[in-house]
C-alpha cells in the first residue's frame, strides 16, 4: 500500500510538471508580441523593448521557465500583466467560489447517481429502468450550458425564485451563499448525474451477473445483503473511477456555469484572461487545476486501494 | 481468415432494421440537407442588419422564424451558422479519430516503447479539462475557430487511442491473428486486413458521441464570448440571444432547439450503432419480465392440477423432479426450451451423478432445482418437489429460507465463486449469523472447525485471508465448507473438480466423500466425468441434448448400458493401467490421494471404487 502511495504521488508530480512545461511553452511562446498587446497599438517601440524587459519575456524560454518554476515552488506565480494583482491571490480568491460549486455538486450528482444508477440495476428491466435510462440518456445528449440557460429563464427570470446571477460567500452568509449556488449546482449535477447513473448501472448489473453472486444467493442470504452489501462494494470501484472523470467534467463544465451565473471562480477569470491574453493568470490557472485534478485523482486512488483487497493487502 | 459470411443480417442491415435509427438517421439528413442547400435559397443576407426588422415575430416581413435584435433573418443565420458549427465539430472529430485511431493502433499492436510514451501522453491530455485548455490556447492563437477546434481534437483524441488501443489488445491475441502472423502476412497487412476491421466498429459509434461533444464545446466558447465575431454559428447566436435574456428570451428558442436536436440525434444514433454492432442479440430485460410473467401465469395454472395430484413421496425420499421443463426468453419473445420434461430423485444420504457433455443441460438442471436459473431462464412446467413443497412455485423468500440450510451448492470454478472484497472468514461466517441467529463469536469458532473440517492445514491464515490470496484446490475446500455449515440435506455439486489440477482434483473427491461420510448428506453430482460417477456415486443419470436418456444404479451402469450416448460417454474413459487403493476412513494421515501419483481420467479411482461398491453390495446383500 505504501509502495503504491509512493508511486501514485511520483506520477502526480511528474504529471504536474510536465502539463506546466507543456502549457508554459504554449503560452510564452509569443513572447515579444505579449509587451505590444499590454501597452495598445499607440505605445512607442521603446516603450514596448523596456516592458518587454521588465517582464522578462526578451530572454529565452527555458530561462523563463526556470525562473517561473523557482518562484512557482515558494508559492509566487507572478503577477498579472493588466491588473495590479499577484496570481496566486486572485487565484486564492477565486478558488473558494469554485472548488465550493463543483465540490457540492459532485457530491450531490455522486449521491443521486449511485442511488438511480443502482435502482436501475435492480429494478432492470422495469419502466423504472426505463424512464431512468431515457432521460438520462436525453439529459447526457443536451449541451450543459443549455440547462443553466433554461433554468435561469425559469426559475431566476419567470419565478423569481433564485438570483440569475451572482455569489454570496458562504463565509458571508451559508443562506445566502447556498440561494445563489443553487441553480448553478443543479446545472452541473444535471449532466453530472446523466453522464454517470449509466455508467454507475452497467457496473452494478456487471457485478450482480458475476458467479460468486450466485454462489452467494445460493446460500440464502438476503437480498439486501446479496445486493447492498456484496454486490455495492463490488461495484464500487468501477464507480469511483467514474466519479474521477466526473471531477475533471465538472471543473470544465463549471468554466460555463460560472460564467453564465456570474459566479466569480477560476472559470470565469480564465474567460476574462484569454480574451486579455493575461499569460501570467492563465498559466496559474491551468497549474492550479492540474494539481487539484492530481490531489484528487490521487484520493481516489488511495480510496481504489483501499477498497480492493489485492491493492490493500499486499 | 474467420470471416462470418454467413452470419444472418450484417451491422448496417440490423441498424437499417431499428426504428429509432430510422427516424433519427432521418432526422440528421432532413437536417444535415437544410443545411447546405437552405443558404443558397435563402433570399436574406445573414448578416445584414435591418433595424426596420429588429426582433420581427415570426412571419413578419418574410422572416419566417422572426428576425434577432438586429433585424437579421433568424432561418437564415441557423442555416449559415449550422454550416459553420457542423463543419466546426467535424474538424474536432477528424482530428481526435485521425490522431487517435493511428496512434492506438500502433500503440496497442507494436507496444514497446511508443505505448508508454502515448499512454502518459493521454494521460497528460485528460489531466486538466479541455475548456481550461482552450481558454489558454486561445490568448495565444486568437479568435480562431477553426484552431480552437483542432486543438480540441487533439485534446479529445486521448479518449479515441485509449478505446483503439485496449480494442486491439483485446484482439492481438487472438487465434486469426496468430494465424495471419504465423501465415507469414506483414504486421501492416494484419493492421489493415484485421484490425482496423475491429477497431472500425467502436470508433464510429465514439466519433458521434465526440461530434456531439465538438458542438457542445464550440457553442461553449461562443457563449463565453472567445468566440469568432466575424462568424455565425448557433453558439455565437446563443450567447448573442443570452445577453438580450431580459427583453427577446425568445431568440435562445431556435439555436436551442438546432443544438439539442443535433446533439441528441448524435447520441442516439451512436446508441442504435453500437447495438447493430453488438450482434449478440441479447434478450432485453423488458422481454424476460414479459415472458417471465407469461410463464407464472401457466405455472400458476399447472399448479392447481399438481395440488389434486400430489407425489406420494417415499420416506427417505429429499428431492423429486418431475416434469421438469427450463427455457430461456428469446429476444423475439419466444421461449427456447432446453431441458424437455425431466425426471429425477435423489433420497436421503445418496449421491447420485448427473452426467452429459457440455451444453446438456445437467448445470442447468440443477440451477433450476435451486432456483438460480440465470437472467431470461425460468422453469416452464413441471415440479420440482422437496420435502413435500413445489419449489418452482414458492416464493422468493421461502426459497431463500431453503438454500443454504436445506439445499447448497458447491460451485464448478472455485476462484470466480467467491466474494473478492471479504475474508473467507467473513464470507463462511454470514450464512451461520443468518440462518443459525449464532453469535459473532460462536460463528468464528464454527468457520475455523468447518476450515479443519475441510481439511486446511492453516485455518486461522485462511479464515483471515481474502480469496485472491488462496490457491484454487483451497477456494474450493472453502467452498465446500460453507456449503455444508447449516448442514443441508442435499449438496448439488456442479462438476466440482473440473476447474482443478489433476493432483487437486483428485484430493476434493476424496474430500467430498468423506464429508458424505461424515454428515450422511446427500449429493447430486453434475459432471462430465464417468470416473467421478464410479468414484462417489449410488445411482447415475445420463443426460443428452436436455432429456435424460438413460439412467441407473452405478454398478449396473457399468456393466450394461443400452443408449448409444452412454456407449459414447463410456468409450470416452481410457483404458485402466493401474488399479489404486480403495478410500481408505481418515486416520488423520493425508489423504491417500494426494502421495500418489494421479492419472489424468480418474479411471484407476473409478475402478477401485466400483470394485468396493460392489463388494460392499454384496456383503449387504
Amino acid at each position: 500500500m505504501l509502495t503504491f502511495l509512493a508511486r501514485r504521488i511520483v506520477t502526480g508530480a511528474v504529471m504536474v510538471f510536465a502539463i506546466s512545461v507543456l502549457t508554459f511553452t504554449l503560452l510564452y511562446s509569443t513572447g515579444g508580441n505579449a509587451a505590444r498587446r499590454i501597452l495598445g497599438d499607440f505605445a512607442s517601440e521603446e516603450a514596448v523593448a523596456l516592458r518587454t524587459q521588465e517582464l522578462g519575456l526578451d530572454r529565452s524560454l527555458p530561462e523563463q521557465y526556470f525562473d517561473w518554476l523557482t518562484s512557482a515552488l515558494t508559492g509566487d506565480l507572478g503577477s498579472s500583466w493588466f491588473r495590479a494583482v499577484q496570481v496566486n491571490e486572485e487565484l486564492g480568491r477565486r478558488l473558494t467560489a469554485t472548488l465550493s460549486l463543483v465540490a457540492v455538486s459532485l457530491l450531490f450528482s455522486v449521491i443521486i447517481a449511485m442511488f438511480v444508477g443502482v435502482l436501475a440495476a435492480v429494478r432492470r428491466g422495469t419502466w423504472i429502468d426505463r424512464v431512468i435510462q431515457t432521460t438520462s440518456l436525453g439529459a447526457a445528449a443536451i449541451p450543459g450550458f443549455l440547462w443553466a440557460i433554461a433554468l435561469v429563464m425559469l426559475f431566476a427570470l419567470n419565478l423569481r425564485w433564485f438570483p440569475a446571477t451572482g455569489f454570496v460567500r458562504p463565509t458571508d452568509s451559508i443562506g445566502g451563499w447556498i440561494h445563489s449556488i443553487t441553480l448553478p449546482v443543479i446545472a452541473l449535477v444535471i449532466g453530472g448525474v446523466a453522464s454517470s447513473a449509466q455508467q454507475i448501472r452497467g457496473a452494478m448489473i456487471n457485478v450482480v451477473n458475476q458467479d460468486y453472486v450466485r454462489t452467494l444467493r445460493s446460500r440464502g442470504l438476503s437480498p439486501r445483503s446479496v445486493i447492498f452489501k456484496h454486490s455495492l462494494r463490488n461495484a464500487a470501484g468501477p464507480g469511483l473511477a467514474v466519479i474521477a472523470l466526473q471531477f475533471v467534467g465538472m471543473l470544465g463544465g463549471a468554466v460555463i456555469v460560472e460564467n453564465l451565473f456570474n459566479i466569480p471562480g477560476l472559470g470565469s477569470l480564465s474567460a476574462n484572461a484569454s480574451i486579455q491574453g493575461d499569460v501570467p493568470i492563465l498559466m496559474g490557472i491551468v497549474v492550479i487545476i492540474a494539481i487539484i485534478v492530481v490531489v484528487v485523482n490521487l484520493l481516489l486512488d488511495i480510496a481504489q486501494g483501499w477498497l480492493n483487497p489485492k491493492v490493500r493487502v499486499s | 481468415m474467420s470471416k462470418q459470411n454467413n452470419a444472418p443480417p450484417t451491422a448496417l442491415k440490423r441498424l437499417l432494421r431499428d426504428p429509432q435509427a430510422i427516424v433519427v438517421i432521418s432526422i440528421l439528413v432532413i437536417l444535415g440537407l437544410a443545411i447546405i442547400i437552405g443558404p443558397l435559397l435563402s433570399q436574406f443576407d445573414p448578416a445584414r442588419t435591418d433595424l426596420g426588422s429588429a426582433l420581427a415575430p415570426m412571419g413578419e416581413n418574410g422572416h419566417i422564424l422572426g428576425a434577432d435584435s438586429a433585424g437579421r433573418d433568424i432561418l437564415t443565420r441557423l442555416l449559415f451558422g449550422g454550416r459553420n458549427s457542423i463543419l466546426g465539430a467535424l474538424l474536432a472529430v477528424s482530428v481526435a479519430v485521425g490522431i487517435g485511431t493511428t496512434s492506438g493502433l500502433i500503440a496497442g499492436y507494436f507496444g514497446k516503447w511508443f505505448d508508454t510514451l502515448s499512454n502518459n501522453a493521454a494521460s497528460l491530455l485528460q489531466a486538466v479539462p479541455g475548456m481550461v485548455i482552450l481558454l489558454a490556447a486561445r490568448s495565444v492563437i486568437g479568435p480562431s475557430m477553426w484552431w480552437m477546434m483542432a486543438i480540441f481534437g487533439v485534446l479529445l483524441s486521448a479518449g479515441t487511442f485509449r478505446l483503439v488501443r485496449s480494442t486491439v489488445h483485446s484482439v492481438r491475441n487472438e487465434l486469426y491473428v496468430d494465424a495471419a502472423r504465423v501465415s507469414g502476412l506483414t504486421d501492416w497487412r494484419i493492421i489493415f486486413k484485421h484490425v482496423l476491421r475491429v477497431v472500425r466498429g467502436p470508433v464510429l459509434i465514439q466519433a458521434g458521441f465526440l461530434m456531439m461533444i465538438g458542438l457542445a464545446i464550440q457553442a461553449g466558447i461562443e457563449i463565453l464570448g472567445l468566440g469568432d465575431p466575424g462568424m455565425i454559428s448557433w453558439g455565437g447566436m446563443l450567447s448573442d440571444a443570452f445577453a438580450r435574456i431580459l427583453v427577446a428570451p425568445q431568440l435562445m428558442l431556435w439555436p436551442s432547439v438546432m443544438l439539442a436536436t443535433f446533439c441528441l440525434c448524435l447520441t442516439l444514433l451512436a446508441n442504435s450503432l453500437r447495438d447493430a454492432l453488438d450482434g449478440t442479440q441479447r434478450t432485453s430485460p423488458a422481454t424476460i419480465r414479459k415472458v417471465n410473467r407469461e410463464i407464472r401465469a401457466e405455472m400458476a395454472a399447472e399448479a392447481a392440477f399438481y395440488a389434486d395430484n400430489p407425489i406420494m413421496m417415499g420416506e427417505d425420499e429429499l428431492l423429486h423432479i418431475e416434469a421438469l421443463k427450463v427455457g430461456y426468453a428469446a429476444p423475439d419473445g419466444s421461449i427456447t426450451e432446453i431441458i424437455h420434461g425431466i425426471d429425477l430423485q435423489v433420497n436421503r444420504g445418496e449421491v447420485v451423478g448427473l452426467i452429459g457433455e457440455s451444453g446438456s443441460g445437467k448445470t442447468q438442471t440443477a440451477f433450476a432445482a435451486m432456483r438460480l436459473l440465470s437472467e431470461g431462464g425460468s422453469i416452464l412446467s413441471g415440479r420440482v418437489v422437496w420435502k413435500g413443497r413445489d419449489l418452482s412455485t414458492v416464493s422468493e423468500a421461502e426459497m431463500s429460507t431453503i438454500r443454504g440450510t436445506e439445499i447448497a451448492y458447491i460451485p464448478q470454478e472455485p476462484m470466480s465463486n467467491l466474494d473478492p472484497s471479504f475474508t473467507i472468514g467473513y464470507q463462511l461466517m454470514e450464512p451461520m449469523r443468518h440462518h443459525l441467529r449464532i453469535s459473532k463469536k460462536e460463528a468464528r469458532a464454527r468457520a475455523l472447525d468447518l476450515l479443519r473440517r475441510v481439511e486446511i492445514t492453516d485455518p486461522e491464515r485462511v479464515f483471515k485471508s481474502y480469496p485472491h490470496q488462496v490457491s484454487g484446490g483451497m477456494a474450493q475446500r472453502v467452498l465446500i465448507a460453507a456449503s455444508i455449515s447449516c448442514e443441508p440435506d442435499l449438496l448439488i455439486a456442479d462438476e466440482p473438480t473440473t476447474a482443478l489440477d489433476v493432483t487437486v482434483q483428485a484430493e476434493i473427491l476424496d474430500l467430498l466423500r468423506k464429508v458424505q461420510a461424515e454428515t450422511g448428506v446427500g449429493i447430486l453430482m453434475v459432471t462430465h466425468n464417468f470416473g467421478i460417477v464410479a468414484d462417489l456415486c449410488d445411482r447415475v443419470a445420463v443426460m443428452q441434448l436436455g432429456e435424460i436418456v438413460e439412467r441407473g444404479d452405478t454398478v449396473t451402469m457399468f456393466k450394461t448400458h443400452d443408449h448409444p450416448y452412454t456407449k459414447q460417454l463410456f468409450s470416452a474413459i481410457l483404458d485402466p493401467e493401474e488399479i489404486r487403493e480403495p478410500y481408505v476412513a481418515p486416520s488423520g494421515a493425508p489423504s491417500p490421494a494426494a502421495a500418489s501419483l494421479v492419472d489424468t481420467s480418474l479411471v484407476e479411482e473409478a475402478e477401485g471404487r466400483l470394485e468396493t461398491k460392489t463388494v460392499s453390495k454384496g456383503a449387504s446383500a
